[in-house]
C-alpha cells in the first residue's frame, strides 16, 4: 500500500473550481486514513487487492496513437457519436462527434471540469460522498479526463453513444483514472456503450468510475464491454440514480483483465422506476473476475430484475455478490435476481452471494442461484447425434451464455460482443 | 332473507354498483347474468364483505344490517361465497382448514365442535357429493389444484358449511361439461326451502342444470331487467348487446 | 387490510408462559471471569487435570479474541465480568440416588414446564436430561438405555464415568479455538448432556434435554456431545426456557455431534428462551455453536430447529460432510417478533465425495423483529459429485420488521451442483379474506397461515414437539403484529 500511495498527490490544478480542489483533497485524505480494503471487509472477502498494490503504477502518459482500423477491430463501430481515450487522454482525431442532434452534449470532461461553475459538483462527487471506497476515492482525487454526456429533456438519441477507453503500451506499468458522467433529462432516451480494452499482455491499471443520473421517465441502455489485457487490472464503479418512472438497463461483460472488479450500484429513488441488470463473466487462465451489484429500493412500486451468468474455466475464479435492499416504505417492490455459474475445470472456483435485505412488508422478492456444470444428458444427446464431445460441450456452453447475448439491442454491438465471447470461451486472443 | 336496497359501491372514486335493489327469499334461486364488467362479481364481493369498496345503501340479512358485519360474522351467520378465483394457502391442509371453519360456524350456532374423527366422516360423505378425490383432503388449500378442482373444492366447502345464503361467483367458468354437471348436481343436492342461492354467471348453460326461480340481467352496475328462467334463454339467443348500448357508461371491471 | 394488525394487537398479549422464577437455593461462583473461577468450576466438578488444562487453554485463547461484529444484530455491549459463570441449585440431600429423591421444588418447576421427571408418568417414552442453570439435575430412563449400551447422562457424570470417550471426542468438531463464544464456553462450560450410542445400536427411545435458566445474572454455558458409532441411530430433542427478567442473560452453548460410518443423528431444538418484553427489554442472548461431523461414509446428520425465543439468536448449526456419501440436513423455522433479532442459518462443508446437503429455512418477522438467514455452502476440491439444495423463504408480518437473506456459496469442484432459491412475501389480503369468508377470525387465520408456511419444517419434528412448536408459533405472534 505504501508503495502504491507513495508520491500520490491529488491532481490539483489552480484553474479547477474550488469545490473540485476541496473534494480531491478530501478524497485522498480518505484513502490515507482508511487505506485499501482487506479480506476482513465483507465486500472484499473473495478479492485481494494486494496484487494491484504491489505494483508501483505511474500515472499514465499519453501513448502512441493507433489507426482508426486498429481501434475499430478492438472495440467495434456502432455508427454514432464516439469519444476515444488513450491512456486516459482524449484523442480528438479518432473521436467522432459530427451529426449530433442539437442540444445533446457529448464531450470530453477535462475542459468542462476547468470551466465548471458548480453544475458538475453533484454529479462528480456523489459516489465518493455517499459510499466512499478506496478506489472511488482515488478516482475522485485523480481523474481528469473522461466523458460528459447530457441529454436534454424529451430528447431521443437513436444511435449508440460510444465511449472508448484504450490502454497503449507504456515503459512502466501505468494507472489511469477515468470518469464518465451521464445526465439523462426527463423523458429522454439513449444508448451508451463503454468499451475498455488494451494491448494484450500489457500490465496497467484502469480505475474507472461512471456516474449516471436518470430524471423522471428517462430511459438508458448502458453496455459495458470490459476486454482489458489479460495482464491488466480493472476496477470500476457504475453508480446509477433513478427518478420516478425512469428505466435503466445495464449490460456488463467481464472478459479481460488478470483481476477485475466491476461494481454496479443502482438507487431507485423515485416511484415506479425500473432497472434490469444483465451480466456475463468468463474467467479462464488465472483470471479473477469479481462482480458486485447493489440495487436499493427507496421508493414504492419499483421493479428490479437481475440476471448474471458466469462460466469459469482453467484456474479462473468467478465472484458474484449481489445485494437487493428494500428500504422501509418501498412498498409494492418487485425484485428478482438470478445468478448461474458453470464450472468447466477441476481447478475453477466460484463464489456466489445473492443477498436480500428486506425492510418493507408489501414486497415480492426472490432470488435464485445455481452453480453446476453442463447437463450430461444434453452432452450425451448431442454426441448420440454425431457431435464430437468437445464440440457438444462448447455448443452447450455457448447456449448457456446466449441468453445474455440475445438481450443486446444494437445488432452490430451484438455481433461484436458475440465474437469476443466466443473467442474468450475458446481461449483465443482477439488481436488488436 | 336478503333485502338489498339501492346499493352503491365504488373503488377509488369509480362507481361500479349504481343502485342495486334486490330481494331474495329463503328457498329461492336467483341468477344474475350480465356482460363482463357489469358489476356482478363486485356485488358478490360486497355481500361477502370485501373491504376495498366504498359502499352505500342498505342490505338487510334476516333483518340485520349486513354491511355493518365483518366478513367472518357474515360467514358464521350463514353467508357463503364460492370464489371466482379460490385462494391458495400453502401448507394449510384442506381438511384442517375446513374443520376450523366448520367449528367456527358451529360455535355460532351453539353446536359442539366436531373432533377430527367425526369431521372426517362428514367430509367423506360430502366429498362424494361433488365426486372429489379423497386425496384432496390432505393437500394444501387450493395449492396445485387445477381450475376445475378448485371450483369443486368450493362446492365441497359449501356442502360442509351448509350456508343459508350461498353466492356462487362464476362457479361454471373453467369447468368442462362433465365437471359442470357434477358441480351443478352438488349444488342441487343442497337446495332446500331454508336455503337461498345467488348464482352469478356469464353463460346460460349453468342454468340448464341449476334452474333459477328468477333471472336478473346486470349491466353497468344496475339490474336492467328481471324475469323468470326464460329470460336466460333469450339472453343466450340475443346476447348482451342491447343492454350495453342502452347504458353507455364508463366500463367497470368485475 | 390493516385491521388485522389492530385486532391482533387488541388481543390480550398472552404473556411468556414460562416466565416464572422458582425459589431454588443455589450454589454460585463469584461474579466475573478469571483463571480462579475456571479452577473453581473444574474443582467443583472434580475434573481430571487434562480437562482443567483444556479449559485454561481455551480461556487464554479467549483473552486474545474479539467479539464478532459481522452479524446483523445489535445489542448493548456485554460485560463479561458482570456474569456469574457457575450456578447450581443447591442439593438438599447429597446427590439424588433416584428420581424420587430429586428436590420436590425442582420437580414442581419442571412440572410447570410440562416436563415430567417421573418415568411412570411418561407415556411417550422419551428419556429426559433436565439441566437447570448450569447443572444437570435429573436424567430419566438411564437404566433402560444402559441395557442396550446407550450412555445418556449429564456431561459431568460422563467426565467421571467415561473420561476416555469425553477426552476422545470433546472439541473434535468444535475446537476450543473455534469462535469467541465457543471458546468462552470451552473455558467455563458447566454441564450439559452426553450421549453415546455404540456400534449397530438403534436408540430405543427419543432422548431429550430440557434446559432452564433460573438464577439471575447467570450465564448458561452447557455443552452437549453426542457420538453415534458405526450404524447407530439416535434422535435427540432439546427444549429451552428461562424466567422473565429485565436484564439480558447470556447463553453460549456448544453442541458437538459425531456420526461414524452409516450412523445417523437427528437433532431437534425448540428454543423458547425468554425473548424480552414488547419494548425489547430483557431476554436471552443466545450465542450458540452447534456442529456435526459426518466422519464416516454414508452417515447422516439432520438439524431441525424452531427458534421462537431469545432477544438475540446467533446460531448456525452446521455439518462437516467428511465421509463419502454422507448427508447433512438443516430445517429451520425462526420467528422474530417485538424487538427480537435472529441471525441464524447453517454451514454445510462438503469434503467427501458424493456428499449431499439440504437446507430449508423459513423466517417469520413480525413487529420490529429482524430475521436474517446466513448460510454457507462450501464445496471443497475433493468433494466430487457434491450436491446442495437450499431454499429460504421469508414471511413479513407488518411494515416495521425486516427479513434478510445472506447465502454464501463457495465452490471449488466442477462436478458439484449447488442451488439456492429464496423468496420473500407477506400474507396476502386475499388469503386473509378467504379465511374470514369461511368464518375464521383473523387472529386465528394468521397463525394458521404461518403454520402452513412452516409445515415442511415442522413435519421433520417428532409429533409431540411439532404440536408444541405450532402452539409456540401461535403464542409468539399474539399481540406483537404492528
Amino acid at each position: 500500500m505504501t508503495a502504491f500511495l507513495a508520491g500520490l498527490e491529488p491532481r490539483i490544478d489552480a484553474r479547477h473550481p474550488a469545490w473540485l480542489q476541496a473534494l480531491r483533497h478530501a478524497a485522498l485524505q480518505w484513502v490515507a486514513e482508511h487505506g485499501f480494503p482487506t479480506a476482513r471487509d465483507e465486500a472484499w472477502k473473495y478479492t485481494r487487492v494486494a496484487p494491484i498494490l504491489e505494483i508501483p503504477f505511474q500515472l499514465a502518459e499519453p501513448g502512441p496513437r493507433w489507426s482508426a482500423a486498429q481501434v475499430e477491430a478492438l472495440v467495434g463501430d456502432y455508427g454514432g457519436p464516439c469519444l476515444v481515450f488513450f491512456n486516459g487522454y482524449f484523442d480528438a482525431g479518432l473521436s467522432e462527434l459530427d451529426g449530433l442532434p442539437p442540444g445533446i452534449e457529448v464531450s470530453h470532461l477535462a475542459p468542462q471540469l476547468l470551466a465548471d461553475s458548480g453544475a458538475l459538483e453533484g454529479l462528480f462527487g456523489h459516489a465518493f460522498q455517499t459510499r466512499p471506497q478506496a478506489f472511488t476515492a482515488l478516482n475522485t482525487a485523480l481523474a481528469e479526463e473522461g466523458a460528459l454526456v447530457r441529454i436534454p429533456a424529451g430528447t431521443t438519441v437513436e444511435t449508440p453513444i460510444h465511449l472508448v477507453f484504450l490502454a497503449a503500451a507504456g515503459v512502466a506499468p501505468q494507472v489511469m483514472h477515468t470518469r464518465v458522467l451521464v445526465q439523462m433529462g426527463a423523458g429522454s432516451r439513449a444508448t451508451l456503450v463503454e468499451s475498455h480494452a488494451g494491448i494484450e499482455g500489457e500490465v496497467y491499471f484502469s480505475n474507472a468510475v461512471s456516474e449516471v443520473v436518470l430524471e423522471a421517465d428517462a430511459a438508458l441502455e448502458h453496455y459495458k464491454v470490459q476486454n482489458e489485457s489479460r495482464a491488466a487490472f480493472h476496477v470500476a464503479l457504475l453508480s446509477v440514480r433513478q427518478a420516478e418512472g425512469s428505466a435503466f438497463t445495464g449490460h456488463s461483460w467481464a472478459l479481460g483483465a488478470a483481476l477485475a472488479r466491476q461494481e454496479v450500484r443502482v438507487v431507485l429513488e423515485g416511484p415506479g422506476a425500473q432497472v434490469a441488470l444483465n451480466g456475463l463473466y468468463l474467467p479462464r487462465g488465472v483470471q479473477h473476475l469479481d462482480n458486485q451489484t447493489t440495487i436499493e429500493h427507496l421508493a414504492p412500486r419499483c421493479t428490479s430484475r437481475e440476471l448474471y451468468k458466469g462460466v469459469v474455466d482453467d484456474r479462473g475464479h468467478g465472484v458474484f455478490d449481489g445485494r437487493i435492499i428494500v428500504r422501509p416504505g418501498a412498498m409494492k417492490t418487485d425484485a428478482s435476481q438470478t445468478i448461474k455459474t458453470l464450472l468447466l475445470s477441476a481447478t475453477a472456483q466460484a463464489n456466489t452471494q445473492p443477498r436480500l435485505e428486506i425492510l418493507a412488508d408489501d414486497v415480492k422478492c426472490a432470488h435464485g442461484a445455481a452453480v453446476g456444470q453442463l447437463d450430461e444428458q444434453a452432452v450425451f444427446y448431442l454426441r448420440s447425434r454425431g457431435l464430437p464431445e468437445a464440440q457438444a460441450r462448447s455448443l452447450l456452453t455457448f447456449a448457456f451464455v446466449s441468453e445474455l447475448l440475445e438481450r443486446i439491442g444494437p445488432a452490430p454491438l451484438r455481433a461484436h460482443v458475440e465474437q469476443l465471447v466466443t473467442a474468450q470461451l475458446r481461449g483465443l486472443e482477439v488481436a488488436a | 332473507m336478503l333485502d338489498i336496497k339501492n346499493l352503491h359501491a365504488g373503488v377509488e372514486g369509480r362507481e361500479i354498483l349504481r343502485g342495486i335493489t334486490l330481494r331474495i327469499e329463503a328457498g329461492e334461486v336467483h341468477a344474475i347474468m350480465g356482460p363482463n364488467g357489469s358489476g356482478k362479481s363486485t356485488l358478490a364481493q360486497v355481500l361477502a364483505g370485501v373491504d376495498t369498496y366504498q359502499v352505500s345503501g342498505q342490505v338487510l340479512y334476516d333483518g340485520q344490517d349486513l354491511l355493518a358485519m365483518t366478513p367472518e360474522e357474515r360467514a358464521v351467520a350463514g353467508i357463503f361465497l364460492a370464489f371466482q378465483y379460490p385462494v391458495e394457502i400453502p401448507g394449510v391442509g384442506n381438511l384442517y382448514f375446513l374443520r376450523t371453519a366448520l367449528n367456527a360456524v358451529r360455535k355460532q350456532r351453539g353446536l359442539e365442535e366436531l373432533d377430527a374423527m367425526d369431521f372426517l366422516e362428514l367430509a367423506k360423505e360430502r366429498m362424494a357429493l361433488v365426486e372429489m378425490d379423497p386425496s384432496f383432503m390432505n393437500r394444501s388449500v387450493n395449492v396445485d389444484f387445477s381450475g376445475g378442482e378448485k371450483k369443486r373444492n368450493e362446492i365441497f366447502q359449501m356442502a360442509i358449511l351448509e350456508p343459508r345464503l350461498a353466492i356462487l361467483d362464476e362457479t361454471d367458468s373453467g369447468l368442462d361439461i362433465d365437471a359442470l354437471r357434477t358441480v351443478a348436481a352438488g349444488v342441487n343436492a343442497l337446495r332446500s326451502k331454508d336455503r337461498a342461492l345467488l348464482v352469478i354467471t356469464h353463460y346460460q348453460r349453468l342454468l340448464d342444470y341449476i334452474v333459477p326461480d328468477r333471472v336478473h340481467v346486470m349491466a353497468n352496475g344496475r339490474i336492467e331487467q328481471s324475469g323468470d328462467k326464460d329470460l336466460a334463454l333469450q339472453l343466450e339467443k340475443h346476447g348482451y348487446g342491447s343492454y350495453e348500448q342502452a347504458a353507455m357508461g364508463p366500463g367497470a371491471k368485475t | 387490510m390493516s385491521t388485522d394488525n389492530a385486532r391482533i394487537r387488541e388481543l390480550s398479549s398472552q404473556a411468556y408462559k414460562y416466565g416464572f422464577v422458582s425459589d431454588l437455593e443455589s450454589d454460585a461462583a463469584p461474579r466475573g471471569l478469571n483463571e480462579d473461577v475456571i479452577r473453581l468450576i473444574s474443582a467443583k466438578k472434580n475434573e481430571p487435570q487434562w480437562l482443567l488444562d483444556w479449559r485454561l487453554k481455551a480461556f487464554r485463547h479467549w483473552l486474545t479474541m474479539r467479539e464478532p461484529s459481522w452479524q446483523n444484530v445489535h445489542y448493548e455491549p456485554i460485560d463479561y465480568q458482570d456474569i456469574i459463570y457457575y450456578s447450581a441449585p443447591k442439593p438438599k440431600t447429597p446427590g439424588p440416588k433416584s428420581l424420587d429423591e430429586v428436590d420436590p421444588q425442582l420437580r414442581e418447576m419442571f412440572g410447570k414446564l410440562g416436563i415430567s421427571l417421573a418415568e411412570q408418568e411418561r407415556l411417550t417414552g422419551v428419556a429426559v436430561d433436565a439441566v437447570v442453570d448450569s447443572v444437570s439435575v435429573a436424567t430419566t430412563f438411564k437404566h433402560k438405555l444402559a441395557e442396550v449400551g446407550v450412555i445418556f447422562c449429564s456431561f459431568s457424570e460422563a467426565v467421571q464415568n467415561h473420561p476416555e470417550l469425553v477426552r476422545k471426542y470433546l472439541g473434535s468438531v468444535v475446537p476450543y479455538s473455534d469462535n469467541f463464544f465457543a471458546t468462552l464456553n470451552s473455558a467455563v462450560f458447566s454441564d450439559g448432556s452426553f450421549c453415546y450410542v455404540p456400534k449397530g445400536v438403534r436408540c430405543p427411545m427419543e432422548l431429550s434435554t430440557y434446559f432452564r435458566i433460573n438464577a439471575a445474572d447467570t450465564g448458561q454455558f452447557e455443552r452437549t456431545l453426542i457420538v453415534a458409532e458405526e450404524g447407530a441411530y439416535v434422535s435427540y430433542l432439546e427444549g429451552c426456557t428461562a424466567p422473565m427478567r429485565d436484564n439480558n442473560q447470556l447463553h453460549a452453548a456448544v453442541v458437538e455431534l459425531v456420526a461414524l460410518d452409516n450412523a445417523q443423528i437427528k437433532y431437534a431444538t425448540v428454543q423458547n428462551w425468554y425473548p424480552g418484553d414488547a419494548q425489547g427489554r430483557g431476554g436471552i442472548f443466545n450465542f450458540v455453536t452447534k456442529r456435526g461431523k459426518c466422519a464416516g461414509a454414508h452417515s447422516k446428520i439432520s438439524w431441525t430447529q424452531v427458534e421462537t425465543g431469545s432477544a438475540i439468536t446467533w446460531k448456525y448449526p452446521g455439518v462437516i460432510l467428511q465421509g463419502d456419501y454422507s448427508v447433512g440436513e438443516f430445517y429451520s423455522v425462526a420467528l422474530t417478533a417485538n424487538y427480537q433479532q435472529a441471525d441464524t442459518g447453517t454451514k454445510m462443508i462438503h469434503i467427501g465425495r458424493h456428499t449431499r446437503s439440504t437446507i430449508l429455512s423459513k423466517g417469520i418477522s413480525a413487529g420490529h423483529g429482524q430475521n436474517t438467514y446466513r448460510g454457507l455452502v462450501k464445496i471443497q476440491k475433493g468433494a466430487t459429485g457434491a450436491r446442495n439444495h437450499t431454499q429460504c423463504d421469508s414471511l413479513l408480518l407488518g411494515s416495521q420488521c425486516g427479513a434478510h437473506t445472506f447465502p454464501y456459496v463457495e465452490v471449488k469442484n466442477p462436478s458439484a451442483q449447488v442451488e439456492h432459491e429464496a423468496s420473500t412475501s407477506k400474507i396476502s389480503d386475499e388469503q386473509l379474506f378467504y379465511c374470514r369468508q369461511r368464518g375464521i377470525r383473523e387472529e386465528d387465520a394468521v397463525p394458521m397461515i404461518v403454520n402452513g408456511f412452516c409445515r415442511e419444517v415442522l413435519k421433520e419434528l417428532p409429533m409431540e414437539f411439532a404440536v408444541e412448536a405450532q402452539k409456540l408459533l401461535g403464542v409468539s405472534l399474539e399481540g406483537c403484529v404492528g
